[in-house]
C-alpha cells in the first residue's frame, strides 16, 4: 500500500540536487528510507533528509526515476511506503559526522539531534556541496577534492586529520562507497566506533529478496546504516555489489 | 522431536526455506539457516543471467495479509552459481537447487549442474506465476511436466522434487504427471495484480504477480490435501506458513515439510526460531512425540 504525498516546496541544493517537502504523519528516525513510486517510470529508494510532520528528500539525479523526479512541480504528487530500515544509534560523546556529496541527505536529521560534533560536508567540487546553508551555525569544516572550497584534498584525509588532533567517541559517514570504505578502514585504525549508511540496489525494501545484500546483510532491513562490528567483518563492502541480476560485479 | 527424514536427507526441522526469498546468496542462507531453518531451497536459477523485472515488484498487502511479487525470475545464471552453492553447503543443512526452464533439454542442462554444484536435491520450478515461457506456462502442460520430470529423473542421482502451481483447476492431474519425482511442492504463488486507485494503473512494473502469505494459506492446505490423499509421493506444504500452528496444520493435511517464505517478512529472519518453539509448545501440551506422527492425521477420518 502506498501514501500518496503532495510536493509543497522544491529547493536547489547543489549540481544535480533539489531538495522535495511534503507532509507526511509517519515517524521516521535519522537514517530511515522510504521506498518512492513515480507511478510507470520507477520506484527506488530514498532516505529521509527533514524528519518533522514537513518531511523531505534530498534526491540527485542519478537515473530514470530520480530524473523524472527532478523534473516535477510544487503540487505534484509521490507515491511512498515506509519507513523502513534502521537509523543510526546515537552514541554518547564527540562525534565526527563525514559527508560525501549527496550522503548530506542521510546525515542531516542525524547531525539535528547530535549535541557534540565536528562536521566535514564534502564533494568533488564546490558547486556539489550539500547543506552548507542548513548547518551555516554549526562551522562546517568543507573539503573538495579539486580544492574549488575549503580543505584541498579527499574528506578521509581531512578525517584523519581531525582524528588525529581531536577525541572522537563515533564517526558516521555517508557518501560514495570508496569514501565510506576507506572511512571504515581509518576508524578501525584509530580504535573509533563508525556508523556508515550503506546503498546497494535494491528492489523489494521489505527484506524478502536478497538484491541488496552485503555479505548476508540485508541493506534495506539490516541496515542501510551498519556498525563498527559488523562493518569491519564485511568482506564485500568496497569491493563487490551484485547486479540487478544477484551476479558479483568488482566494484569500479 | 521435529526431525525429519525425506528422501535419504535429515532435516533437523521440517522448515524449509522458500525458494525466492532470501536465498540468491550463498551468504544469506548460511545466516538463514544459523537462523534455524531444517533446510534452504535456492531461488530459482535459469540458464542464462536474468535481472528481472524493473520495480515496482512487490506490493504489500494491508494488515499483514501478504505480498504480491513479480520479481521475473532474477538470478545471475546458472554458470555462476557454484560459488553460492558452495557457500550455502557450509551451513550445514540440506541445500535444495531450485531450477527454471522452458523444455526437458533445459531443466536437464540446469539439474546436471547443480548436482555437480553439491546440492542436496533439486527443485524444479513449475510453477513461477508472473514468467512468459517458464513456471506455470509449462507447469500446466501435463505432458511437459511428465517429461520433464522423468527427464531430469533419469538424469541426476539427488532427489527431485516438483514445485506446482495452485493456477489450474487440474491440479491432480498434473501431480499425476509430475508423481515421478521423489516429493511434490504445493503450492508456488497464486497469480493475482494489484491497482493502486490513485495512480490508476498496476503497481506491479510486469502487472501480474504471485500472491503469497497468510491469505493464500487455506488454497495451500487444500491443494496439500487434495495430492497427498490421491497420490503416493511425498508432499511438501508451502502458502502462508507463519506460525508453528499453520506448519502443524499442513503437516496433518499431509505435508512432510513445509517451505516458508513470506513470514520471514512478517516476522524477521527468526522466524524459523519461532515458529520450532510454537510446534513444540503444541506438541508438549497435545502429547505428540514426534512431528512425523502427525503427517496426514486429518485425513483419517
Amino acid at each position: 500500500m502506498y501514501r500518496v504525498v503532495v510536493i509543497k516546496d522544491i529547493v536547489d541544493e547543489a549540481k544535480n540536487v533539489k531538495t522535495f517537502r511534503f507532509e507526511d504523519d509517519s515517524r521516521p528516525s535519522p537514517g530511515q528510507f522510504y521506498m518512492v513510486w513515480i507511478p510507470g517510470i520507477d520506484e527506488f529508494p530514498m532516505s529521509i533528509s527533514y524528519i518533522g510532520n514537513l518531511k523531505g528528500f534530498t534526491v540527485k539525479k542519478i537515473g530514470a526515476g530520480t530524473s523524472r523526479m527532478h523534473d516535477l512541480h510544487v503540487g505534484d504528487r509521490l507515491w511512498i511506503r515506509g519507513p523502513y530500515g534502521n537509523g543510526f544509534e546515537i552514541t554518547e560523546g564527540k562525534a565526527l559526522v563525514v559527508g560525501g556529496g549527496s550522503g548530506m541527505a542521510t546525515l542531516a536529521p542525524l547531525i539535528e539531534k547530535l549535541d557534540n560534533r565536528d562536521i566535514i560536508i564534502a564533494a568533488k567540487s564546490k558547486d556539489e556541496l550539500v547543506f552548507l546553508n542548513r548547518f551555516r551555525d554549526l562551522e562546517p569544516i568543507i573539503a573538495t577534492d579539486d580544492g574549488s572550497m575549503g580543505y584541498h584534498g579527499l574528506a578521509t584525509n581531512l578525517a584523519e586529520k581531525l582524528l588525529v588532533e581531536n577525541d572522537y567517541d563515533i564517526v558516521y559517514t555517508c557518501g560514495p562507497e570508496p569514501m565510506m570504505s576507506a572511512m571504515v578502514q581509518i576508524a578501525k585504525k584509530y580504535g573509533v566506533e563508525i556508523q556508515a549508511s550503506l546503498e546497494r540496489f535494491m528492489k523489494c525494501g521489505i527484506g524478502i529478496c536478497d538484491s541488496c545484500s552485503i555479505n548476508g546483510y540485508r541493506v534495506c532491513v539490516d541496515g542501510p546504516v551498519f556498525n563498527s562490528s559488523i562493518l569491519f567483518s564485511m568482506t564485500e563492502f568496497g569491493k563487490v555489489r551484485r547486479t540487478p541480476s544477484g551476479k558479483k560485479e568488482e566494484l569500479g | 522431536m521435529l526431525s525429519v527424514s525425506l528422501n535419504g536427507m535429515f532435516f533437523k526441522n521440517p522448515l524449509i526455506l522458500a525458494s525466492g526469498i532470501l536465498d540468491e546468496s550463498g551468504d544469506t542462507m548460511v545466516r538463514i539457516a544459523r537462523a534455524g531453518a531444517g533446510g534452504i531451497v535456492t531461488k530459482s536459477i535459469g540458464s542464462k543471467e536474468r535481472a528481472g523485472y524493473p520495480n515496482p515488484v512487490i506490493y504489500e498487502l494491508p494488515d499483514g495479509m501478504g505480498i504480491i511479487n513479480a520479481i521475473g525470475l532474477a538470478n545471475p545464471g546458472i554458470d555462476s552459481y557454484g560459488d553460492e552453492i558452495k557457500i550455502a553447503k557450509t551451513a550445514g543443512v540440506p541445500v535444495i537447487g531450485s531450477i527454471f526452464g522452458s523444455s526437458p533439454e533445459e531443466f536437464v542442462f540446469l539439474a546436471k549442474k547443480m548436482e555437480r554444484y553439491g546440492v542436496d536435491a533439486v527443485e524444479l520450478n513449475l510453477s513461477c506465476p508472473h514468467a512468459r515461457g517458464y513456471g506455470m506456462e509449462v507447469g500446466t502442460d501435463k505432458e511437459l511436466v511428465e517429461e520433464i520430470v522423468s527427464e531430469v529423473k533419469k538424469a541426476v542421482r539427488v532427489p527431485v522434487w516438483a514445485k506446482l502451481t495452485p493456477n489450474t483447476h487440474s491440479l491432480i492431474e498434473i501431480a499425476t504427471s509430475a508423481s515421478a519425482a521423489d516429493a511434490l511442492v504445493l503450492i508456488n504463488t497464486v497469480r493475482g495484480m494489484a491497482i493502486d486507485i490513485d495512480a490508476r494503473l498496476p503497481v506491479l512494473s510486469n502487472r501480474v504477480g504471485g500472491l503469497s502469505g497468510p491469505c493464500i494459506k487455506p488454497i495451500g492446505i487444500r491443494a496439500v490435501y487434495e495430492v497427498s490423499s490421491e497420490l503416493n509421493v511425498p508432499v511438501i506444504g508451502v502458502g502462508g506458513v507463519t506460525s508453528g500452528r499453520d506448519a502443524i496444520e499442513y503437516i496433518m493435511a499431509g505435508a512432510k515439510a513445509v517451505e516458508v517464505g513470506t513470514a520471514v517478512y512478517l516476522r524477521g529472519i527468526s522466524v524459523f526460531s519461532q515458529i520450532v518453539r510454537e510446534m513444540e509448545e503444541w506438541m508438549l501440551k497435545n502429547d505428540v512425540g514426534g512431528v512425523e506422527e502427525l503427517v496426514g492425521v486429518a485425513q483419517r477420518r
